[in-house]
């Protein structure tokens, strides 16, 4: 749990953040988002102390971050950045294992861990771990980048636009991949964006900055019904927010016991898909309902275009 | 490649090699080479020369044997040969025209003369120029890593070696020089060798510290680089003299310094010149070197708890290694060639034959400072440009 109070950051005459307090619980990611310079960033390097804050406190799990030194404090922290700063002339194997190095693990152990991480991010060992940096893709070097941040099994995350380098169709999977590795580490994640649909797809809770000040700080589905009037109201106000909505519920959230009125060769949806992208099978086939099955495959009665539509639209 | 593609395809008739605008220069100069002067014959080793032409300065058959193989390579430097081929040529044709001046002597001078002198004159040197020329056109091309680059200096310089201990060169004059000044000339190797050497390791251990303070502050860097620019403008014996005045002041001042041999005269000053050259290229290219490492990388490293120290070293200082060891190249190159100044101050090194053999119209003697000072600074910067590249493709 990290509980920022009453934090500011002044760089000569500009506040960069300005008395901004919030929590974030244990084993949840936050979204941090905001334009370039309303202060996310600083906000972010201000919790492992790459940034001093000029006031308020931050305690990470009870403990105020100051107490602790800085080097010690961050070797605790993983720490990814938007151009995941790989070492250029350390092979993929020597970059996950800077903090093990750092923390004086012996050789055995970090050598071990580093192959069990390139193994967790579909890195094979045999083929990577003597790569240089500037032999991978993209999206490999930025699974490199997020696996030397976890190397030292931190309990938490910071993340400064760590897909912003990546192409549309990758950054969606690596979306994926971080959700699926946050709910299996159980690890608590700050990011900063500022990408308001990244925001949505990957907080629990999200934080809206604007010239330093922490304007709303709500999880998404009350940020896209109850928007802050001003600047979060405008930012949410776009054309797309029925389907920002639909994407935070699942079919299960919407599916009822009736008998979907399609014959029986219609493939079923899965209840764990989004509402968006059930939507967009429904209109795809143009049929008014299809029938719903369980991860197991057992069927769970159907969804349905009205159902479906029902939540489309502005919250009570 | 598609355009090298369709250009290729254009041009059917690539089977004759075809002709190479760069290989005339080394080609044209073999070709004049020829039509001057091979060596100076002299009654002594003070008497005005006169020049001998390729073909009377040889036996005939070698005269005619070599002088063809000459030109059939310089041909071959006009044509487009595989890069390879054209360095093994050159090397060839080198190695070709070592073996034949070494006839000169025995051929131009008689048995009676034992004060004659056979010395190179313009049409060795252009020779020498000549496929010299062609070599590094060729080795440039070839691209070779930095490995196999030096294992053919290695074997260029254990080949120049062989041709000395052989003393098929013995009759030549600047080999008789050599012999009047054995011992003087391993003396002065070393001083040569220990000032050059000396001076850059002094300026490693100051110009690194205050290279990296100067990138991490603008101020200073403002201050240190214009400074050490001046000093690189001061010409070089000028420096010699600037320093004679305060060091000898300070080693009147200070007689502990006088007994050191530290005076306005010698080493020390020339040692303290060089040191002050070298600062430049050391600092300026400590601190580019390090403008250049990637911001994320450095971001990176603090963000996962790297202290400062262990980030220039583990990470700053690999990086920016290249180009520093470019600064070092510059350093070491540009002292060994300024050490031969010294000697005007009595600093001693090679510049002692330059200037005794200058003062005594002795061309030879020149030589036998020259000569040395140029392959050491050839071989340090083959070496040194070798460690560069490699620095900069291998993982630390």
């Amino acid at each position: 749990m990290i509980e920022i109070e009453g934090v500011s950051r002044r760089f000569g005459d500009t506040l960069a953040v300005d008395d901004v307090s919030l929590r974030v619980e244990a084993g949840t990611v936050t979204a941090l988002v905001g334009a370039s310079g309303s202060g996310k960033s600083t906000l972010l390097r201000m919790i492992n102390r790459l940034i001093e804050p000029s006031a308020g406190t931050v305690r990470i799990d009870g403990r105020d971050a100051a107490s602790v030194p800085g080097e010690a404090l961050r070797r605790g922290i993983g720490y990814v950045i938007q151009g995941y700063g790989l070492f250029p002339h350390w092979t993929v194997s020597r970059n996950v294992a800077t903090v093990p190095a750092l923390l004086g693990w012996d050789r055995a152990r970090i050598a071990r861990r580093v192959d069990e991480l390139l193994r967790l991010f579909d890195l094979d060992p045999d083929v990577y771990a003597a790569k240089l940096p500037h032999e991978l893709s993209g999206g490999q070097q930025q699974r490199v980048g997020v696996a030397r941040a976890l190397a030292a099994e931190p309990k938490l995350l910071l993340m400064d636009e760590p897909f912003g380098a990546l192409d549309p169709l990758i950054r969606a999977k690596a979306q994926d991949d971080l959700v699926a590795l946050q709910r299996r580490l159980g690890i608590t994640v700050v990011l900063v964006t500022h990408d308001m649909e990244e925001a949505i797809r990957l907080g629990h809770r999200i934080g809206v900055m604007e010239r330093g000040r922490l304007l709303q700080y709500a999880p998404p589905a009350e940020l896209l019904a109850r928007p802050a009037p001003g600047y979060v109201e405008r930012l949410m106000g776009g054309a797309d927010r029925p389907f920002q909505l639909l994407s935070l519920l699942t079919v299960a959230d919407a599916r009822d016991d009736g008998p979907a009125d399609v014959g029986a060769d219609v493939a079923p949806v899965p209840e764990t898909l989004d509402l968006r992208d059930a939507l967009g099978l429904l209109l795809w086939r143009g049929v008014d309902s299809l029938p719903v099955v369980a991860a197991d495959g057992a069927p769970r009665g159907r969804l349905t275009l009205s159902a479906v539509l029902r939540r489309a639209g502005r919250p009570a | 490649m598609t355009a090298s593609g369709a250009a290729a395809g254009r041009v059917p008739r690539a089977r004759f090699p075809g002709f190479d605008r760069v290989g005339v220069v080394p080609a044209a100069l073999a070709a004049l080479a020829l039509a001057l002067p091979l060596v100076t014959f002299k009654p002594n080793r003070i008497a005005a020369g006169r020049g001998v032409a390729f073909w009377a300065a040889l036996p005939p058959a070698a005269a005619a044997a070599g002088g063809l193989l000459l030109l059939l390579i310089g041909l071959a430097a006009c044509l487009r040969v595989a890069p390879a081929s054209r360095l093994g040529l050159a090397l060839v044709a080198l190695a070709a025209l070592a073996g034949l001046v070494g006839l000169a002597p025995g051929a131009v001078a008689l048995p009676g003369m034992p004060y004659a002198r056979v010395s190179f004159a313009a049409g060795f040197w252009t020779l020498l120029l000549a496929f010299g020329i062609m070599a590094a056109d060729g080795s440039a091309r070839l691209a070779l890593r930095p490995g196999p680059r030096v294992l053919l200096l290695g074997a260029v310089l254990l080949a120049l070696a062989g041709l000395f201990a052989s003393g098929w060169w013995n009759g030549l004059s600047i080999l008789k020089e050599y012999a009047a000044h054995r011992d003087g000339f391993w003396a002065e190797a070393v001083t040569h060798g220990g000032l050059a050497f000396g001076s850059l390791f002094a300026a490693l251990l100051v110009g690194l510290p205050l290279g990296v303070a100067c990138a991490r502050m603008p101020r200073l860097r403002g201050a240190a680089l214009p400074a050490l620019n001046v000093i690189q403008t001061i010409p070089s014996i000028a420096m010699y003299g600037l320093m004679m005045v305060p060091l000898g002041l300070l080693a009147g001042a200070v007689p502990f310094l006088g007994a050191l041999g530290i005076r306005g005269i010698g080493a020390a000053p020339a040692g303290l010149a060089l040191f002050l050259y070298a600062l430049l290229p050391v600092v300026a290219n400590t601190a580019v070197g390090l403008d250049g490492v990637p911001r994320d990388a450095v971001e990176a490293a603090r963000g996962m708890g790297m202290g400062g120290a262990r980030r220039l070293r583990a990470v700053e200082l690999p990086l920016a290694a290249p180009v520093i060891l470019t600064g070092v190249r510059i350093v070491l190159v540009q002292n060994i060639g300024l050490v031969t100044v010294a000697a005007l101050i009595g600093g001693g090194g090679f510049g002692t034959f330059v200037f005794q053999g200058t003062s005594q119209a002795a061309i030879d003697l020149v030589l036998l400072g020259a000569v040395p000072t140029v392959v050491l600074a050839f071989t340090a910067a083959v070496l040194l440009d070798a460690a560069a590249e490699a620095a900069g493709r291998t993982p630390a």
